[in-house]
């Protein structure tokens, strides 16, 4: 059988040397949906920056493989090229960057790496207005300076929006349900939803079980104190709702 | 981001080579008899030589400046050669080449190297060039279709020869001599340079280019530019700059003036890249301390200045626009990029004297490495300018942690009528944002490359196309090794 799509194993992570992560491990196969949900302060935004090859972040111990290659020596434009998306849970504003500007260098990155032909402006506007239909965004937001002012759930969006127009084989969204309402939590669990195939893995970070009801995972894994405390079903998320955290810890 | 302030491979300033040429000078020191002795090699007329005594007489009386924001050791003004032309092939300094076949070789090659072709067969085909290589305008390119239109483009010298009452009527009426220690010591040794008269009502045919290359290391340049626009008459002139690398200081003093008579307009762009020093010890370097003026004033005239600024140890330079004309405009637009051991004072006078005259100022300053970059403007409105306007944004952006960047605007409006705008912001290229665009696939100079053009959108866009393009590329090359 082939090597899951991600395979983390023993991996430890310091900030400023400061233990974070403890030897942590964690599979997610092509197909799978793996919600990881824990307390805050446990590490969840660590696995997110770590994954995504931030420079703060050391890796001290243990491997990470993405469909096989392990990541380690990839800087941050690799992992992406390669196809590896973290959706932040706070996007950075960048003024002076016009917004469908720099989807389209993403694009062109990710393009460039699949051996696909770059697309000029005129080539990338149907990508961008397929992709702003289905995270249900106004057009105006492609000629906005990137993230520059946006409210909290537009730069959410706006990472679906990236998510959905890189088409990455492996997405973890770091806290995208936090600050939406109702609405905006939505249209992005569609976008998650309709994001969703056979050949890609997704990994949602995230603290409430709300967004876990209009996107169903298939595994629910508790990090707590730096390592994986706790994995199940979808029905531990509905567990954790229910009794809180300390359950797990007085278990 | 790496706590190494700099990177050691660095790239090197790619115009840093000299250029082996056998040069005529007058040797060092300044006294009367050198500026006799320049006059007198250029058979100059007696108004000119008077006009540089008294230049002279002024700048002995006078201090150097040190109300500006920048700090260097004292300069020993009598260590500088004030002549330096390239020696003809076959005869001592003549005054004009008549052919390019009396250039030497080697100067040719230097301007290939620099990416100027002098030859007409691989000229640019809409900008008619000058070069100016130390103190003498070496070529003019595209003279017949500029004669054919009227309009005048020559080095300073052949001007004072062939439009001797033009260059009287005009010289010094902008910036006389005595306004500053700079352009006083430029109007007593200036050397060669640029004039330009565009009749009324033709609108210059090409843009007009003048490439300035210092390569005597040690002298100075002093170049006089002198741009006229006559009654509705319209030029646009581009001005570049580079000096070969050296460990000693060069200094470069010039001064220019613009003069639009009714509804005439000026558009004067410039990408400065003189050598900046050596980035960790900050030895070597040019000293550009210029004077840039220009006169609006003919009613619904308008002088509009751009500047990239990307080189030089220090850079001390406000190019002005006196609007005594009714209803005339004055703009300045400039990206000024520090990095290294650099230091840049640089800003812009709008001067408002006739009614409903309007300015706009937008500067946009990025500031790396241990740099200090200095934006100083002053609007001044006069109390017959009623209607007056003016709109002022000044941004600065700071890369890394040791680099400084200073706002100092003067606004003094003695008009009650008066609107005089200010805006300014400071921000930072963070590692945050730079890891952010790196995450989506986007390499670290692209990324660079995105959020500096983006900060100076505002400018690049004004700046005519071929330049605009040139600029982009060199602030991103000299930002990669600050960044990250």
């Amino acid at each position: 059988m082939a090597e899951p799509l991600l395979v983390i194993e023993h991996l430890s992570v310091n900030v400023e040397s400061t233990p974070i992560l403890k030897d942590l491990s964690l599979r997610v196969e092509h197909g799978e949906v793996a919600a990881i949900m824990g307390p805050n302060g446990s590490g969840k935004s660590t696995l997110s920056k770590v994954l995504a090859g931030h420079p703060s972040y050391q890796v001290v111990a243990g491997t990470i493989r993405v469909a096989g290659v392990d990541i380690a020596a990839l800087s941050p434009e690799e992992r992406a090229r390669s196809g590896i998306f973290i959706g932040f849970q706070y996007p950075v504003e960048v003024p002076g960057v016009n917004n469908a500007d720099f989807l389209r260098l993403a694009l062109n990155a990710r393009r460039t790496a699949q051996s696909l032909p770059e697309l000029d402006a005129a080539g990338f506007a149907p990508f961008l207005r397929t992709a702003m239909e289905r995270v249900e965004m106004d057009e105006l937001y492609k000629d906005r300076q990137l993230n520059a002012g946006f409210s909290g759930g537009q730069k959410k969006r706006n990472e679906i929006l990236q998510m959905v127009l890189l088409e990455p084989v492996l997405a973890v969204l770091d806290e995208t349900d936090s600050g939406l309402d109702i609405d905006a939590l939505r249209v992005v669990a569609h976008g998650i939803n309709t994001f969703r195939s056979p050949q890609r893995g997704l990994v949602l970070i995230t603290h409430y079980q709300r967004l876990l009801e209009l996107v169903v995972p298939d595994s629910v894994h508790v990090l707590s104190g730096g390592r994986i405390v706790a994995s199940g079903r979808k029905e531990l998320a509905l567990e954790l709702e229910a009794k809180g955290y300390d359950w797990l810890d007085k278990r | 981001m790496s706590n190494e302030p700099f990177n050691a491979d660095r790239e090197a300033y790619r115009y840093g080579f000299t250029t082996a040429v056998e040069a005529v000078t007058l040797g060092r020191g300044l006294n009367l008899e050198v500026i006799k002795a320049i006059s007198a090699a250029r058979q100059e007329p007696e108004f000119l030589l008077n006009f540089r005594l008294k230049a002279f007489a002024v700048f002995q009386k006078m201090e150097e400046p040190t109300w500006a924001h920048v700090d260097y050791p004292p300069i020993d003004y009598q260590a500088i050669q004030y002549f330096s032309v390239p020696r003809a092939n076959d005869k001592p300094a003549t005054p004009t080449y008549n052919s390019l076949d009396e250039i030497s070789p080697e100067i040719l090659e230097t301007f290939k190297k620099l990416g100027i072709p002098l030859d007409e067969t691989k000229r640019l085909n809409n900008v008619a060039t000058e070069v100016v290589f130390d103190s003498k305008a070496l070529h003019t390119t595209h003279q017949k279709a500029l004669y054919d239109a009227g309009v005048i483009f020559c080095s300073f010298q052949e001007a004072v020869r062939q439009f001797p009452v033009l260059v009287e009527r005009y010289l010094g009426s902008v910036v006389p001599t005595v306004d500053n220690y700079f352009a006083a010591l430029n109007s007593a040794v200036f050397s060669d340079g640029s004039f330009v008269y565009i009749p009324p009502h033709v609108r210059c045919p090409l843009e007009l280019s003048t490439y300035f290359r210092i390569n005597n290391q040690d002298a100075g340049q002093f170049e006089r530019t002198l741009i006229i626009a006559d009654v509705g008459a319209y030029v646009s002139y581009l001005e570049g700059c580079t000096a070969p690398q050296s460990s000693k200081h060069q200094l470069h003093a010039a001064v220019v003036e613009l003069v639009t008579l009714d509804d005439a307009e000026i558009k004067y762009s410039t990408v400065q890249n003189w050598y900046a020093g050596d980035p960790i010890t900050g030895e070597g370097g040019v000293y550009n301390f210029v004077t840039k003026r220009g006169a609006c004033r003919g009613k619904r005239s308008k002088i509009s200045w751009s500047q990239v600024e990307t080189g030089s140890a220090i850079t001390w330079k406000y190019p002005s626009c006196i609007l005594q004309g009714d209803d005339s405009v004055g703009e300045f637009y400039s990206v000024a990029l520090t990095n290294g051991r650099m230091q840049a004072d640089t800003g812009t006078k709008m001067i408002h004297i006739g009614k409903n005259t309007r300015s706009t100022i937008i500067s946009k300053g990025i500031a790396a490495d241990y740099s200090t970059n200095v934006y100083r403007g002053l609007v001044k409105v006069h109390p017959k300018a009623t209607g007056a306007r003016n709109f002022t944004q000044c941004d600065s952006m700071l890369v890394g942690k040791h680099s400084q960047a200073h706002t100092y605007p003067y606004i003094d409006v003695n008009n009650p009528g008066a609107q005089v705008e200010h805006e300014a912001t400071t921000s930072k290229i963070s590692d945050d944002q730079l890891f952010y665009l790196r995450s989506r696939g986007i390499g670290p100079e692209e990324a660079i490359s995105a959020i500096v053009s983006g900060f100076c959108k505002d400018v690049l866009k004004v700046l005519p196309l071929e330049f605009a393009a040139e600029a982009q590329k060199l602030l991103t090359l000299k930002l990669e090794k600050s960044v990250g």
